[in-house]
């Protein structure tokens, strides 16, 4: 369960214009939404609330019971890291790391043995359809097969909340509609709540339900 | 257009990061400092050495120089009554024992009226009243004597004529600046006669009339001189004078110049990482139609410009430095060669701006290679988001094999002038080598190690394994500076180890007695020895004669020591290197060479070599050849008796006795000195003293050595924190990823610390192995031409393995910082960035 109850957040180097205002929202597992909004509306901002990197200058999230407020930087990245999955737009995988070792990365973050890591992170890469590439590099993949990978190692620990930041923006309308495809039936079948942010009216299309945030205020369309 | 590819690839990057171009600069301004400043010293210590022997040969065109205790005075007539000599002018020149342990001083005997002629800055031109100048108790003093003794005209100085004393009234003292070097003037007949030296001479200088044929009258003048007794140009005298200190000099040349080179091994590195941070600039300029050349062209400016202002900042730094050193140290450096030697610093615009180019050329070097590929690179390739290229390229790994080859060949290769240019370049090229060579050896090997370590640092390893050339520049300057310190480290401890057991061999006695501190005018007379022969309290003495000997074309006299050889013979009193040869029961007397003499001369045990002692020369043979650290002109060994028999010389510098039972050295000393005509003339001192400042005496050379160790340690400290620096800002995103992912800030710190620490390992690793093989460099080449000492190898183990670990420590730090650093910026930010 995820609760965002009366949240504010201004920005000293805004002027101190509030980019959240009184944002509530309630979500449970197998929830997928997506938000959407202008450039500058504060998505991201409000993404990043939600994942504890910032703190709102008022108001409680509430992740599993446990208000991320009230914990210290350690305990948000301890949260974050059992049960949290990220996928950004960019990809963001190591260049150094094979792709079946960036899919097991959150897993070994997690304490989960290399054996086991490896095994489960090549179930999801297979599933993915990615078995063929386990032991290639990101180097040599392609915008959409990043994603994919991208998406296994933000699904792989089977977090609670799976938080994707613009995850079609750098894809093709092929890739973007298969990892978005991929994306909904993953969170769907392990009952994750599921938060997309996104300019994309495709993307926003394949959730259960789209808020528009606009003048820091959240609204459901 | 330069202009704008200026903009966006120097004037940008170095608006937003000034700190890393700044340390850049530094780097060559450390290495230029060191190399400036050691060699301003050595410079100026030559120039007033020569301007000091100048000063004394005055206008003389020739000088016959003869051995330490000089040549009969019978010789200046017949010269002085060649056609064709205009003016020649005897001179004594001798070191004159003090009492009370102070230093010896120069002072040279002059005719005065002759000298006028000949050397005319001898007195400063000062005009000084006949009276004082041939009064036989008067000395006149440059000023810096003066100082050194802390007396002024009107005041009287003792000195030591064997062990009487001689007391002398200073008639004057030379202004300040007339002469640098600590000197007395006196009448040479007052000279002779106070300090026992009748009939002797130990120069003459020389000037030919107009009209006179110098071919001839140089073979005239040949045909005269008694074996020992040279023919030389004021020139030629003093490169004599300077050879006795041209190796140290050198080596320290050589040490700061290895500083440079450390300096430019870091300005390699960053120049490398700051090219491979900007390729995607240079790309983007590429791409939108900036030519490959101009884009060259700029990055090597750049290059040059950094180069350049270092250079200048290194050359302020170092005239500070040097200014600092002359003043704490002497010009020396603390090695004690030039102890009395008041020197200014000379500084030489040609110098200033050879260290100029120097540091710019160092500059250009390092930002060739890394300008040439980042401005050839396709534009599209460098585009692509992602980590630096990191394409397997044999070139770097067949460069490095290959200087290691060259470095061996080198080695192969006898130095043509004496000192071991070879041995340098060997040393040089066997650490671009090992640069170029180890590291991606040593990273493939950790591959198929196949480590497994856990998170973070397996993160850490498989980057580290992943990016083996960005690897390697984070750790080339580990290892040079490593490699430096560790072959620095190796050779002094060898050197230590070696001399400390040389003088338990040369030092077998309980004391040992010299007649004075210093000097040639000290000795005890025959009725002396017999006097402390018959001290009971002594179990037993060995007496010993020590003069100079010319033996060797063009070098400074060796020592002869005549003495007592023991009780098992020299074979077993001295500390042999190699085999004695067997010397046969009617051949001719046997000398035991040091090892200098024996390379110079190219003999080996059994071979002949003739000795200008007596009235003839006499034919002797090599009865072995022995290690000696205290004479750095080359010594000979002999039986004082043979001594004795050839040359009817009775007296003695110094003695070793050891004592009976029950007897305490004070008790023995204060016979000792009973028994001589003066007794408190005598330095008397114990085994363990001697032992004591002659490992001081050591340390002191090697201070500067430390220095210049920390220096290059510094440099390769810098190097580190640079490249870990500059990786962490690259790697930011990464690092907001992880961060994302749930890492925390000290894992991810504790995660490149751990890298930090295993690329330094594996650069102190084959920092080590090449430190080892420079170490032996200069144990085994460097040291033996320099100084034709040979030493046993001793290897440092606990520092070697403390100075490993402070290293990689202090690497793990440096890394840590730089994650600091860099997650200290808002994650959020960090992965919106271009990957």
């Amino acid at each position: 369960m995820l609760s965002l109850r009366h949240l504010h957040k201004a920005y000293r180097d805004s002027g101190e214009r509030p980019v959240l205002r009184d944002i509530g929202l309630e979500l449970r597992p197998g929830d997928y939404v997506a938000i959407v909004g202008e450039s500058g509306s504060g998505k991201s901002t409000l993404l990043n609330l939600i994942a504890g990197l910032e703190l709102p200058d008022s108001g409680n999230i509430l992740f599993e019971e446990q208000d991320l407020v009230l914990l210290d930087d350690n305990a948000r990245t301890r949260l974050r890291r059992q049960r949290m999955g990220f996928v950004f737009q960019a990809f963001l995988l190591l260049p150094h790391l094979t792709v079946l070792d960036n899919a097991a990365l959150s897993l070994k973050l997690n304490g989960v043995g290399h054996r086991e890591s490896q095994q489960r992170a090549a179930a999801l890469l297979d599933a993915m359809g990615l078995s063929a590439h386990v032991h290639r590099f990101p180097g040599t993949l392609s915008g959409g097969e990043s994603q994919r990978v991208a998406i296994a190692r933000a699904l792989a620990h089977q977090p609670g909340l799976v938080l994707a930041d613009e995850p079609t923006g750098n894809l093709d309308a092929g890739s973007a509609s298969q990892v978005l495809r991929l994306l909904r039936e993953q969170v769907k079948s392990r009952g994750s709540i599921g938060i997309l942010v996104t300019h994309s009216s495709a993307a926003a299309a394949s959730t259960d339900r789209v808020f528009r945030l606009a003048d820091g205020i959240l609204r459901p369309e | 257009m330069i202009r704008a590819v200026w903009q966006a690839l120097v004037g940008g990057p170095l608006r937003a990061a000034p700190g890393r171009t700044l340390l850049a600069m530094l780097a060559i301004a450390s290495g230029i400092a060191l190399g400036y400043s050691v060699h301003l010293l050595n410079a100026s210590a030559d120039t007033e050495f020569r301007r000091a022997a100048l000063q004394l040969s005055g206008e003389a065109e020739m000088l016959i120089r003869g051995p330490r205790q000089g040549f009969d005075e019978a010789l200046y007539p017949q010269i002085a009554r060649l056609d064709g000599i205009a003016i020649a002018s005897p001179v004594l020149e001798f070191q004159a024992s003090r009492s009370s342990g102070e230093p010896s001083l120069k002072i040279i005997g002059v005719d005065a009226l002759r000298a006028r002629e000949l050397q005319p800055m001898l007195l400063a031109g000062q005009t000084l009243p006949a009276a004082d100048l041939f009064d036989p108790d008067n000395i006149i003093l440059s000023a810096v004597a003066a100082r050194t003794y802390g007396v002024a005209a009107g005041d009287r100085l003792d000195f030591r004529a064997g062990t009487a004393l001689v007391t002398l009234r200073v008639a004057a003292v030379l202004p300040d600046g007339s002469h640098r070097l600590p000197l007395g003037i006196m009448d040479i007949a007052a000279a002779q006669w106070r300090f026992g030296l009748t009939g002797v001479l130990h120069r003459i200088d020389i000037r030919f009339d107009r009209d006179a044929g110098p071919a001839a009258l140089r073979k005239s003048i040949g045909a005269l001189l008694p074996e020992g007794v040279q023919l030389l140009t004021p020139e030629a005298e003093n490169l004599r004078s300077a050879a006795l200190t041209r190796a140290y000099r050198t080596n320290l040349d050589m040490l700061a110049l290895i500083a440079l080179f450390t300096g430019a091994f870091l300005v390699y590195s960053t120049q490398t990482l700051a090219m491979l941070r900007r390729r995607n600039q240079v790309a983007l300029l590429r791409a939108l139609g900036a030519p490959q050349g101009t884009v060259l062209g700029v990055l090597l400016v750049e290059g040059a410009l950094i180069g350049a202002v270092g250079a200048a900042i290194g050359i302020t730094g170092g005239l500070v430095l040097a200014q600092q050193l002359l003043a704490a140290v002497g010009t020396d450096l603390g090695a004690g060669y030039f102890r009395n030697l008041q020197a200014a610093l000379h500084i030489e615009p040609a110098t200033m701006l050879f260290f100029m180019a120097l540091g710019t050329l160092f500059a250009l070097m390092g930002t060739l290679a890394p300008a040439i590929e980042i401005a050839g690179m396709p534009p599209a390739r460098g585009l692509r988001a992602g980590d630096p290229d990191e394409q397997v390229n044999a070139f770097p790994l067949l460069a490095g094999i290959t200087a290691i080859g060259a470095a061996a060949l080198l080695l192969w290769i006898a130095p043509s002038t004496g000192l071991p240019i070879h041995g340098y370049a060997a040393i040089a090229l066997l650490l671009a080598g090992a640069t170029l060579a180890f590291p991606p050896v040593a990273i493939r090997l950790l591959k198929l190690a196949r480590l497994r370590l856990p998170l973070p640092h397996a993160l850490g390893l498989s980057r580290l394994l992943a990016t083996p050339r960005l690897a390697a520049i984070g750790m080339s300057s580990i290892l040079v500076s490593f490699s430096l310190v560790v072959s620095m480290l190796l050779m002094i401890h060898s050197f230590r180890t070696s001399l400390d057991t040389w003088l338990e061999q040369v030092l077998p006695a309980d004391i040992y007695v010299r007649a004075a501190a210093g000097g040639d005018t000290a000795y005890l007379s025959a009725a002396e020895q017999q006097r402390i022969a018959r001290i009971p309290d002594l179990a037993r003495i060995e007496f010993l004669r020590s003069r100079s000997l010319l033996l060797l074309p063009g070098r400074p006299p060796v020592t002869l020591i005549a003495r007592d050889p023991g009780i098992g013979g020299f074979a077993a009193a001295l500390p042999l290197v190699g085999t004695p040869a067997p010397l046969p029961e009617n051949g001719p007397p046997a000398v035991w060479i040091s090892e200098l003499v024996a390379d110079v001369l190219a003999l080996r045990p059994g071979d002949p070599v003739r000795l200008a002692l007596g009235a003839q020369p006499q034919t002797h043979i090599v009865g072995g050849i022995w290690r000696d650290y205290a004479r750095q002109n080359g010594a000979v060994v002999m039986d004082l008796a043979e001594y004795r028999r050839l040359t009817g010389d009775r007296q003695i510098n110094d003695l070793a006795a050891w004592l009976a039972p029950g007897v305490s050295v004070n008790e023995a000393s204060g016979r000792i000195r009973a028994a001589t005509d003066d007794g408190s003339a005598l330095e008397i001192s114990t085994t363990a003293e001697l032992r004591k400042l002659s490992l001081e005496i050591f340390d002191r050379s090697f201070a500067i050595t430390w220095a210049l160790q920390a220096a290059a340690l510094g440099i390769g400290l810098l190097g580190v924190w640079l490249a870990f620096n500059a990786q962490a800002l690259a790697r930011r995103r990464e690092f907001g990823m992880l961060r994302h992912l749930g890492m925390t800030r000290r894992e991810i710190s504790a995660m490149l610390a751990g890298e930090g620490a295993l690329g330094a390992a594996i650069g102190a690793a084959c920092g080590l192995f090449s430190g080892v093989i420079i170490g032996l460099i200069l144990v085994r080449v460097i040291n033996r031409q320099s100084f034709h000492w040979s030493m046993d190898l001793a290897i440092p183990w606990l520092p070697l393995a403390a100075l490993f670990a402070g290293i990689v420590f202090c690497a793990a730090m440096a890394a840590s910082a730089g994650a600091a650093l860099a997650t200290r910026q808002e994650m959020t930010r960090a992965v919106r960035e271009d990957w």
